[in-house]
This record gives structure tokens, sequence and C-alpha cells, in this order.
């Protein structure tokens, strides 16, 4: 089996946490999927809660302390990613786009991202389109097709085998294809000289 | 090894008495601040360029040049100079007078500015910074050695038969540093020059640091101007120190939940162990200062700031006698008992000429 990464971003504040919950249905979705692909997928989970007071101070500092930069380097070296937010006020949680906005730009670029969200109603479910695609078409990311939102009603004792779960399991199977299509990821070096000083010297 | 202080030049309001200093007051207060390191033995002072509030110190060879007046043996330079904004025929002009004013007591560390806005208020755009920083050291860089330019370059007007005006001490230029926190191609300029280069260090993990020092001691004897561990390394740092540690905490304490920088985010213990500041006893200043060469190498010049912050000038002044009296002598021991015979010290006036004259 061909080895590959898969990073999981959940931004769910309370415990236990539908977002969290949702998260963990695609990583196991995309982890059995991927295994019928022939790619045996490692995963890391990432709780924004965890990291909140990191990435407030990396806002202010310009840097991340050390937990967060393991996160944010587990991102990058991952070759693909589920991105799960709460619905906050029509788009998604701050907490979830800090982070985002704290991640090298060029991070996510090719890289394969399912975005999920969960939310009290069904009403919020074109936040997804309106205000997550965007954000990761931006980071040039290969968003997934079928996106996923859980709202409560998604959770009641009916859906086991519901469209919560044809929707998770489609991601998820779309996800591994991508993933099957490509290298693994390589992560570029900041510090890492990309240029000839002469060339440079000569045209400034 | 060189020792000394750099000061950013802020006017910041004292957290714990809501005063401000003027810009007099705090403009008077770092001339008393430079004489005094000089006084209490150290090697080094350098001062910040910066063209916008709440920062003083827009012409530094005009400061350090009376600080100059006032002081024999203080080594003058900057913390840093803008290679970008500034016109490279005028920093030519501005060093090569101070270092005759001076008897050669100045050198100067080169950075970019990273406040956009001030690009434009000179004619300049950030997004050229680095391209920027190229061309004018490259012109500066041949102005101190040639005595009639001719030049044509990209960001400024072309020039014809130029000499720039005095000539170095003793045709001696003025050391160069190169300062930056994270951008390769100022190590890599550095070296290429066989430069200094200073690592900010301070505000950021020493991972940072310890990565560009390593790519600029490969490319300076990748260049050719010796081995990796003879390159000219310099580091800032940060510190606060009362004789018991839990004082200097007490103490600080306000100082750094406000500050400019960093204030209102990480705690103080989260920075002392992500960065290089030290809050504590001299002693424990003395081991985290040692410390620095287990990443960097054998090491050059160590400048701490010590008056940022809205820090009154009275203890800025305390904070220094201890890091004379206590830290510095000791910190000069143990540096030269680990450090090899090849590896130099610090460039001077004095060491450059007598090199100069062995090449003649």
């Amino acid at each position: 089996m061909n080895q590959r990464s898969l990073a999981v971003v959940s931004a769910g504040l309370s415990q236990p946490s539908s977002t969290r919950l949702l998260a963990d249905q695609l990583a196991a979705a995309a982890v059995t999927a991927a295994a019928a692909s022939g790619i045996q997928l490692t995963v890391t989970v990432i709780e924004l809660r965890d990291l909140a007071h990191d990435i407030a101070n990396n806002l202010l500092t310009g840097f991340p302390p050390a937990a967060l930069k393991e996160a944010l380097s587990a991102v990058e070296a991952a070759d693909g990613l589920i991105a799960v937010t709460p619905i906050f006020t029509a788009s998604y949680s701050g907490l979830f786009k800090s982070f985002f906005d704290v991640l090298d730009k060029d991070a996510l670029a090719d890289k394969p991202v399912v975005i999920a969200a969960t939310a009290g109603t069904a009403r919020h479910s074109l936040s997804l389109e309106h205000a997550l695609r965007p954000l990761f078409a931006y980071l040039r990311a290969a968003i997934i097709p079928t996106s996923v939102f859980a709202a409560s009603d998604d959770w009641g004792a009916d859906s086991a085998d519901g469209t919560l779960r044809s929707r998770v399991d489609r991601a998820a199977a779309e996800l591994a294809r991508e993933l099957s299509r490509r290298d693994p990821v390589s992560v570029i070096d900041p510090f890492a000289l990309t240029v000839n000083f002469e060339d440079l010297l000569k045209n400034p | 090894m060189q020792f000394g202080i750099f000061s950013v030049s802020d006017i910041t309001t004292d957290p714990t008495t809501g005063q401000t200093p003027t810009e007099a007051e705090r403009i008077k207060n770092i001339v008393t601040i430079a004489k005094h390191a000089e006084d209490v033995g150290l090697d080094v002072f350098a001062l910040g360029e910066h063209h916008n509030e709440p920062f003083f110190s827009s012409s530094p060879t005009t400061t350090l040049a009376y600080i100059a007046a006032q002081t024999s043996t203080l080594q003058l330079s900057t913390a840093t100079t803008l290679i970008t904004t500034n016109d490279p025929v005028k920093i030519a002009e501005d060093f090569a007078m101070l270092q005759h004013l001076s008897g050669g007591r100045v050198d100067l560390t080169l950075g970019r500015g990273n406040t956009g806005p001030v690009y434009p208020w000179f004619g300049k755009d950030i997004r050229a910074g680095i391209p920027l920083a190229i061309e004018n050291y490259s012109l500066l860089h041949k102005l101190w050695r040639e005595h009639t330019v001719d030049w044509q370059g990209k960001f400024r007007t072309p020039l014809q038969s130029f000499t720039s005006t005095p000539r170095p001490l003793d045709e001696v230029p003025p050391f160069v540093w190169h300062g930056s926190i994270r951008s390769p191609e100022i190590a890599e300029q550095a070296a290429f020059y066989g430069d200094g280069f200073f690592a900010n260090h301070i505000f950021w993990p020493a991972s940072h640091t310890q990565r560009m020092v390593a790519l600029y001691r490969e490319r300076f004897a990748h260049y050719g101007h010796g081995d990796p561990d003879q390159a000219i390394v310099g580091l800032g740092g940060q510190v606060f120190m009362r004789k018991n540690s839990q004082d200097a905490v007490k103490e600080f304490r306000p100082y750094f939940d406000n500050a400019p920088v960093y204030g209102h985010g990480p705690s103080m213990e989260d920075f002392t162990r992500e960065t290089p500041l030290t809050v504590g006893s001299p002693q424990e200043v003395i081991d985290r200062t040692l410390g620095f060469r287990e990443y960097v190498g054998d090491y050059q010049r160590q400048l701490f700031l010590m008056d940022h912050a809205g820090l009154p000038v009275k203890t800025v002044l305390e904070q220094l006698d201890l890091l004379g009296a206590e830290v510095v002598p000791v910190l000069r021991k143990e540096f030269a008992a680990l450090k090899p015979a090849h590896v130099p010290d610090a460039p001077t006036h004095e060491s450059l000429l007598a090199a100069k004259k062995v090449n003649a």
C-alpha cells in the first residue's frame, strides 16, 4: 500500500463537539475510501480550540508558538486536508479563519481539501459555498466538489444511513481519488536559498 | 567579543505611571544611555532608524556624532540603517563623515525596514525591498572603494564621474553588517561580500536565527572568505535583571504586557521560553547568553535591547550597571575561553587598517 497523510482541522468549541464528530466521520470514511484505492492514510487531527491562544499570539507576534508550529507543519506536510468549522454569524468561525490566516499562503496550493461545516439549522448550509469555498480557492487548494454540511437534524436517530452518511462517503471517495492521482507532498523550506546572487546583482 | 546595547528609539508610555517622555526628553536620555554604556565598560552602542511615530531616530548619524564627541572608546553602530529607502550616495557620505569625526569608531548594520507606508514617503515600493537592498548596497560598496564612480542602475539616477566625499577614513570603509530575520537573500548578500551578518534574534524563535546563521556561514565559505566558523556574526538579545530573579519578573511584567510588538499577546513566561528574552538574575542572563553560542557557533558581537517599552531612564541606567558590572565581565571571560584561535574578533577600524597594510 502507498502511504499518504491526512490532516483534519476541526474548529468546534464545545465538548463534545458536533464539528469534531463530523470531522471524525469524514476522516474515517477517507481512510476507508483510500484503502480501497491502495493507499494507507495516516491521520493527524488538529483541534483549533487547543490552539486558540497560540493563534492569537501568532497574529500579534508574527511567529507560531511550538504547538501551533507543529499543527501548521502537519497541515503543510499533509497530502490531503479535511477542514471543518461551525457556522457562526453566516460564515466560518473567526478561530477557523485565523488559523488559515497564519498558515503560509502557499501551504495548500494544489492540496486536495474537503470543506465541511456544522450549524444549528439547515438554513446555513450554503455558507460552505459562499464562504469556505472562496477562502480555499484563494489559497489555491484543490477543493473537493462535494462539500459536507451537517445541521442538528442530520444527527437525528434516523440518519445513520441517511443523506449525511452518503455525502460523507461521496466526499471521502472524491478525496481518495485526488490523493491517488498525486505524488506525495514536498514541503518548501522558507530558509532555503532559491536564487543565485550574481544573477540578482546583474538584474535586481 | 564585543558587547553592547541597541535601541529602536521608541517613545512609549510607562505603563506603571502613565507618563510618556517628550521627544526632547527621550533624545537627551538616549545620549545619557549611550555615554553610560561606555562608562560601565560596554563596547558598542547601536541606534535604529525610523521615519514614523512613535520613534524619534530619523537621523542616526547626527545622534551618533553627538555621542562620539562625548565618548572615547564606544563603537558607534546602527540597528538598522535603511538600505532600501535611503539614497546609497547619502549613506556613503554620512557614514564616512561620522568615521572622520569619531576617529573610526563606526560601523553600520543595514536593514530593509518592514513598514510598508514608509517606502513611498521616500519614493520607493516595499515590494521591491530585496532588489533595492541589493542594488543600493552594490553602489554603496563601490562608492567607498573607488574614487571616481560611473554607475547606472534601476532605482536611482545614474552617476557620472562622481566622488563621494569625504573619502572613508584612511581609505578604509566602515565595516558593514547585514541584518535580517528570515530572508535568505540577505544572508547570501552578507556572505557574498564577506561582510558581517547580524541576526535580530529577539522577538523570534531561536530556530530562525540558527537557520539563517548556518546559511550565512556556509555561503561565506563558498565565496572564499574563510572557513564557516570565521564568518562574522552578531546577535541581538533582550534582558531585564535584578539581583533576585523574582524582583526582575515582578518589575518587568507590566512593561512586557504592554510592550509594542508583543504586548497583549503571549505571557512573559511563554515568550521567554520561545525567544531569547531573559528576565531574571544576572546569573540567568549569563547562562542564557552563553547558550546562544550552542546554536550559532562562536560569534563576534552581542547587543542587548535595554531601553524600550517605556522603561524609565533611571531603570535603564541601573540595568546597564548590572550588565557592565556582573554580566559582561563573566561573558567576556567565558566566551574567550571557548573561542578557538582561528576565529576572528569583530572587525574595527584599527584591525581593518592593519589588514590593509599587510595586504598592500
